[in-house]
């Protein structure tokens, strides 16, 4: 999951579409993120590269729309609904998620796992 | 406290003691044999070599050149001194001290002389260039106007304050005796002698030639010359005095036998001057030199040497690697075959004498610190054995009142033991007598010192000038120098100082030139956030 400068960023990466619920007045999601570049990414103990200020999942709330939609704890989010989500701070990632309007959000989320079943099953 | 055989002939110099000399053994550099456990006993003796006259063994060697089995019963040796005689080299020394005394005072009193000639020359010429026309043609001479006797008072008193600046700047005991002559002083002093007699040579000319009558001019002329003397006055203080404030240089100075350095910031001055300095300042901060602290690494060198020796089974002309000069190449070649044979095999051979130093300073560090307490126990329970007494106590007038000397000679003899004892392991007792301990006991007491004030002079080693007057050496001091030592200091100059057991090597170097740059910092931009780990949830 780390980068390198000038070159694209590329990942394995997994669909995950979450259907907001609401309670109340407010739709959820399900989940909780951290991260972004106007944090410090040293904090941050789901990251491989310690420099690396991406939006990650910090909790999943058991039995919301988010696990049922297979989002786990420790996934970097790197799209939602086609807006790039590497390189945003932490507020703009979280008006991304909770547009009003949009009931589906659908996510490109990387993990570790990913990437390693890929390579088992190329060899 | 028994007087010391190690006693290091300091008093050679004093001249009363010359013809019994105490044990009178000196140790140089050079010294040939010393006894073995010198490093352990207090009593190790130096027996001093002349050079120009070798000792036993080499006399004879140099004799022969056939080896001889029996040279050491039929040699008779060449000893350094006796009770009761002076050898060769106290004479050379006598008449050598003799010289120095008497050439440089003879220098001495006639730079002063000089100086004094100049000084009575360039004050009263400008009274003489007022008083010559009343003196040679008074009747031609014009009255002395207002304004002329103006200029009287105005010269009168710029000559006062000349006698003044000039008392302040040059009347001062000399404090040292520099080997060449002080340029910059004997520049200004032939300026004004140029000067004053260009004056004169212009008064001789145009007024006393031709016996001018306008006695104004001639007042105005003498003015501007104790005008133009003070100017040569400042431009005195300014070369002597003030150029040489300023830092230019770093000398860092050493000393050869136990590595002790002190780093100094001078101006731009002459070798001699630099030399100057750093000997002042060697008496202030440089803790005295003690050259019993030195037996122990000689006798660990001593120790190397003796360790292996060289046979040759050849037949060949045995020589030492460390006799005199040899007389052929073979011999030359052979020499350094053996001295590099030695350096391999002491390379090779397993030392342990690593250990035995180690072990040694262990010891020798415990045994000091024993003794250091035992002395201020001693020491502080004689300080309680005496009190000041106070004002109403006197007019009672006890019984047994004492003076400060009487009070110190009273509680002295119960911290004397330990005292003593304490100095043999420092090798500090040929630097204390115990004159000098009863003197310093009676001062610290007259000054209500505590126990540990007392203490501390004889704990650590003080600067030269703490100790005796015959430890100070202040007339023995050489400058060494591949320049001369009238010219200035330069990047990397080296002198050396040499005084009799010990040379002080100086190193100069010039002090960089600093670039300061300034960096404006508003204080309104000192902002600061905190590191965020902020947590949603969507």
């Amino acid at each position: 999951m780390s980068f390198i400068p000038g070159q694209p960023v590329t990942a394995v990466v997994q669909r995950i579409e979450i259907r907001k619920l609401r309670q109340g007045e407010h739709l959820i999601l399900g989940f909780s993120i951290g991260g972004g570049i106007d944090q410090d990414p040293g904090q941050n103990p789901f990251s491989e590269d310690k420099a690396d200020k991406g939006i990650y999942v910090t909790r999943v709330t058991p039995g919301g729309p988010a696990e049922v939609a297979g989002l786990m704890m420790g996934d970097k989010v790197m799209q939602v609904n086609g807006w790039d989500m590497t390189m945003v701070t932490h507020d703009q990632a979280r008006k991304r998620l909770t547009k009003k309007n949009e009931e589906v959000v659908r996510l490109l989320v990387t993990r570790k796992s990913l990437e390693q079943a890929v390579r088992h099953s190329m060899m | 406290m028994d007087t010391e055989s190690t006693y290091s002939g300091y008093s050679y110099y004093s001249g009363r003691s010359r013809g019994s000399h105490r044990h009178g053994e000196r140790s140089r550099d050079r010294h040939k044999s010393h006894s073995k456990d010198g490093s352990r006993s207090e009593k190790s003796v130096t027996i001093n070599a002349p050079p120009a006259e070798p000792l036993l063994g080499d006399s004879s060697v140099r004799g022969d050149e056939v080896q001889d089995d029996n040279w050491g019963e039929t040699t008779t040796a060449v000893t350094g001194t006796s009770e009761h005689s002076l050898s060769q080299e106290d004479i050379v020394r006598i008449t050598k001290d003799l010289e120095d005394s008497v050439g440089l005072d003879c220098r001495r009193y006639f730079t002063l002389t000089l100086a004094v000639v100049l000084g009575v020359l360039v004050f009263l010429t400008p009274l003489a260039f007022l008083a010559l026309p009343h003196l040679l043609w008074p009747e031609k001479l014009q009255t002395c106007g207002t304004a002329c006797e103006g200029l009287f008072i105005s010269i009168s008193f710029k000559l006062l304050i000349l006698l003044f600046a000039v008392w302040a700047l040059f009347f001062r005991a000399p404090r040292a005796g520099l080997p060449r002559v002080f340029v910059f002083r004997a520049l200004l002093a032939v300026l004004v002698l140029l000067f004053v007699i260009s004056y004169w040579l212009f008064y001789g000319v145009r007024i006393l030639d031709s016996q001018d009558e306008n006695y104004q001019g001639i007042v105005q002329y003498a003015v501007s010359l104790v005008d133009a003397l003070l100017f040569i006055h400042y431009l005195a203080i300014v070369l002597l005095e003030l150029r040489q404030l300023q830092p230019a240089f770093s000398v860092c100075a050493t000393r050869s036998t136990d590595g002790e350095t002190r780093h100094y910031n001078l101006g731009q001055l002459s070798i001699q001057r630099a030399a100057l300095v750093v000997i002042e300042n060697y008496y202030r901060d440089f803790p005295v030199h003690n050259p019993a602290l030195l037996t122990a690494s000689k006798s660990r060198a001593a120790k190397h040497l003796a360790g292996l020796k060289v046979y040759n089974v050849d037949g060949e002309l045995p020589t030492t690697p460390n006799t005199g000069p040899p007389d052929n190449n073979a011999a030359t070649g052979l020499a350094h075959s053996q001295s590099r044979a030695m350096i391999a095999a002491a390379a090779r051979r397993r030392d342990t004498s690593h250990n035995d130093l180690y072990y040694e300073e262990a010891e020798h560090e415990r045994r000091v610190r024993k003794r250091k307490a035992r002395l201020v126990v001693a020491v502080e329970e004689a300080f309680t054995h005496i009190k000041r007494m106070q004002e109403e106590e006197q007019k009672k007038a006890p019984g047994d009142v004492m003076d400060p000397r009487e009070a110190a000679q009273a509680i002295f003899p119960s911290m004397a033991r330990a005292l003593q004892k304490y100095l043999r392991t420092t090798r500090q007792q040929h630097c204390h007598s115990m004159e000098s301990i009863q003197q310093h006991l009676a001062f610290c007491i007259t000054n209500n010192m505590t126990p540990k004030a007392f203490l501390e002079s004889y704990l650590t080693p003080g600067p030269t000038l703490q100790y005796g007057r015959e430890r100070w050496l202040a007339r023995q001091w050489t400058l060494i120098s591949e320049a001369s030592v009238t010219s200035g200091l330069k990047e990397g100059t080296i002198f050396l100082l040499k005084c009799i057991d010990f040379s002080l090597v100086v190193t100069a170097r010039r002090i960089p030139y600093i670039q300061l740059s300034e960096e404006f910092i508003d204080p309104k931009s000192h902002k600061f956030v905190l590191r965020l780990q902020s947590e949603t949830s969507v």
